[in-house]
């Protein structure tokens, strides 16, 4: 317990990463995210919680501008990643998607072995300048995912052979091999067993050293387990975001408190 | 009574049984429905189909086996010189049969009674002129032999018709009978025809295959008898085509290698022209045009692929090929005389790629599209670019599939007729200046077997021989391309 105080006051004492401001997304004529503002801090794990349908994944699908890719979709309002407004005209979504990581709720490897996929960030944007150089950002990668020891002997065998929950870390090595700040990660257990779900929330908790993680989840315990901070949100509206020892133990709205009760979602 | 009676016949006693069926069935429940086991619908349709499918299946097989039995039965009394050779044979009885519908059609229209038919005498009368009366028109006088034959022809002809007549009514009624007697509350009529459906289906599916069969095992044997007649390795390494027409002007030169040659010349720019239009248009519509466009683009170019292949033919002919002479003839463009004639390879190719075209996208379109979106997602998501996710996740996902797309273009091009008839030109050369005149093994196909030569000349049963080595071929290339698809289709997921 004591620990968790420890990292809770160092949490408070980090830096703004992401803020939205107003953020509303229409699907069509679909009022999907209304008057969404939070602000999201550095080297921490942000949960988002709620009942399906909720918006959360809409949310965090704005934050690196895969809403783009879906023809009815409109953001309004402002988001700013270390200040700077991700939707000005300036900003290359592209480049953007470098900078913010992004993993899917079903492990999507490429047809490719595993070592192009994880090769692939890199290699698109040019971030090693020799083989030996992809070498080493592929093994760290593979490493910093947790999946180097099993996956070292064969490392051009097809990344679609690997089990479900070796698929997924393989996904979340593919996302940091491109040295993004920020993480997001679209419920990225749901598919797993308990096992390589364990295996990924505790990778997770080990990247939040370098990165800013924020993480869609539908399981309250794993929010609770992973994250340092909770936003809640319900029917389009972020109803309650705080501290995650807080948000679970006591709620301020009653909506949050009848949701971590299992009276509504 | 004609077999179209025979056939509604049958079909009122289905929809008899249909309703007796369906009522008897209500009746044993006592009008109460809920008690039976199945719909009274499938106690109706049990019956049905118990009286008009054994009919029906039995009619088809007396229709395709009389006239067989008939006809070995006549021949036998034809003389054994004419029964020694197939061709005089077969030429014997289709006189006799023709002679005997003629009969029939005589009596049928009044021109002659049963009485006197019977008696009717070949030195005596003229029997040619009396069927040219009814409409029959025959190649020569009817001797006295063929008279007989025919008239024991047509004797058979109408017993074996009442024959078939009778028992298959009797069949379509005992069908009807027993589904009618089994009905009762209990029968469980609705397995009965779900069974009986799956049998239905089967027969449909086994009519493709048995053809395919039938077409292969015709190829066969009139391709045996060419080599029989013509050396093989003459005829696959033969380089010269000239055939000598109607047997006159001694040996033919019948090799195959200038025709498959222009084939797969033929092919091969077609497929230069078809592939890269084809997979570009497709990769546009799949990944980069909007909605409205999309839905007006697709169904355009996939008009391209409901012309009839004579109309593009006609393009080349009148459009392509003056075009091309234009620009690379004596007087052209470019000054370079590469071209004699507007009828060349090159006319040919370029139409036949242009065919092909919506071809190679629709398909391709199709397996671009079944690519999963979480590839696309998964690679947005890393800061890649339309185009190098398209190259590096979308392509090489699809790529089996676009192969296999490919590979059956190919097939359409090999197996290609009327454009290069009209485009290509009829010289078999072994050229290998694409605007020269060049063709196909499709197109001598065509060209040896219109005419009036008999089927007894290697001129002529070359061209089975010639059907058959390709239908190897794009068999080959078809097993090959699904073997392509399949093998590799598993790393999608």
């Amino acid at each position: 317990m004591k620990d968790n105080i420890i990292s809770e006051m160092d949490v408070t004492t980090d830096k703004i990463k992401i803020s939205a401001r107003d953020v509303q997304v229409y699907y069509g004529d679909n009022h999907a995210i209304k008057d969404v503002s939070v602000e999201i801090q550095d080297k921490t794990v942000t949960a988002f919680i709620g009942p399906s349908g909720c918006g959360k994944s809409t949310f965090l699908r704005c934050i690196n501008r895969m809403n783009d890719t879906i023809d009815i979709c409109r953001v309004e309002g402002d988001i700013l990643i270390d200040g700077e407004d991700i939707y000005d005209s300036n900003v290359d979504p592209v480049q953007l998607r470098a900078k913010v990581g992004m993993v899917f709720q079903k492990p999507n490897p490429f047809p490719k072995s595993i070592y192009d996929n994880v090769a692939y960030g890199p290699r698109i944007h040019g971030l090693a300048r020799n083989k030996s150089e992809l070498d080493d950002i592929v093994e760290r990668a593979l490493k910093r995912a947790a999946i180097w020891n099993e996956v070292k002997d064969r490392l051009h065998a097809p990344g679609t052979g690997l089990s479900g929950g070796q698929q997924q870390r393989l996904c979340i090595a593919r996302a940091i091999a491109t040295e993004p700040e920020v993480l997001l990660m679209d419920e990225p257990c749901s598919a797993l067993d308990p096992i390589a779900t364990a295996q990924v929330e505790e990778l997770i908790d080990e990247l939040r050293q370098d990165y800013s993680v924020v993480i869609v989840t539908h399981s309250m315990q794993q929010a609770a387990r992973v994250s340092q901070k909770t936003a809640f949100f319900h029917l389009g509206n972020l109803v309650e975001y705080g501290e995650t020892d807080k948000i679970f133990t006591s709620p301020e709205d009653p909506r949050t408190e009848s949701y971590i009760t299992g009276r509504i979602g | 009574m004609p077999a179209s009676w025979i056939l509604l016949s049958v079909l009122a006693l289905t929809l008899i049984g249909y309703f007796l069926a369906r009522q008897r069935a209500v009746a044993s429940a006592g009008g109460d429905r809920r008690l039976l086991h199945s719909l009274p619908n499938y106690y109706g349709l049990n019956a049905a189909l118990a009286a008009a499918v054994p009919a029906l299946a039995l009619l088809c097989a007396w229709m395709i086996i009389q006239p067989l039995a008939i006809n070995s039965y006549i021949s036998n009394d034809l003389p054994a010189e004419v029964r020694a050779v197939p061709g005089e044979l077969s030429l014997a009885m289709a006189d006799i049969s023709r002679v005997a519908d003629g009969l029939s059609e005589a009596v049928a229209r009044g021109a002659i009674t049963t009485e006197e038919l019977d008696k009717l005498d070949a030195e005596a009368s003229d029997v040619r002129s009396l069927l040219a009366g009814v409409g029959v028109a025959l190649g020569s006088d009817v001797d006295a032999q063929s008279l007989d034959l025919a008239r024991s022809y047509r004797a058979a002809t109408n017993t074996g018709n009442i024959l078939r007549n009778v028992v298959v009514l009797l069949v379509a009624l005992a069908g009807m009978a027993i589904a009618v007697m089994i009905t009762n509350k209990d029968f469980r009529a609705r397995n009965f025809v779900e069974r009986a459906i799956l049998f239905l289906l089967v027969a449909a599916a086994s009519v493709a295959i048995l053809t395919t069969i039938g077409i292969v095992f015709s190829l066969i044997f009139n391709t045996v008898d060419f080599f029989s007649r013509y050396p093989a390795d003459d005829f696959f390494f033969g380089t010269r085509w000239e055939p000598s027409f109607s047997g006159r002007g001694g040996a033919s030169d019948l090799g195959f290698l200038p025709l498959i040659w222009g084939t797969l010349f033929i092919s091969l720019i077609a497929l230069i022209v078809a592939v890269p239009l084809g997979l570009m248009s497709a990769i546009y519509l799949s990944e980069y045009a909007s909605k409205p466009v999309r839905a007006v683009a697709k169904p355009l170019l996939e008009v391209l692929a409901g012309i009839p292949t004579i109309v593009y033919g006609l393009f080349a002919l009148l459009t392509v090929g003056p075009l091309l002479l234009d620009i690379f003839g004596r007087d052209g463009a470019l000054g370079v005389n590469w071209m004699s004639g507007g009828t060349a390879a090159m006319t040919a190719g370029l139409v036949m790629g242009m065919m092909l075209i919506p071809f190679v996208s629709s398909l391709s379109d199709d397996i671009i599209n079944a690519v999963p979106q979480a590839m696309r997602d998964g690679s947005y998501g890393l800061g890649a670019t339309q185009s190098e996710t398209l190259k590096q996740v979308i392509l090489p996902a699809a790529l089996p599939g676009i192969v296999g797309a490919i590979l059956l273009a190919a097939s359409r091009a090999i197996g290609e007729t009327m454009i290069v008839v009209l485009g290509a030109g009829a010289a078999a050369s072994l050229s290998m200046n694409p605007f020269d005149a060049m063709t196909t093994v499709t197109a001598k196909i065509v060209s040896q077997l219109t005419g009036d030569g008999e089927f007894n000349s290697p001129e002529t049963l070359v061209a089975f021989a010639l059907g058959m080595t390709l239908f190897v071929i794009t068999l080959a290339l078809n097993i090959f391309a699904l073997w392509i698809v399949r093998r590799y289709r598993e790393q999608y997921e």
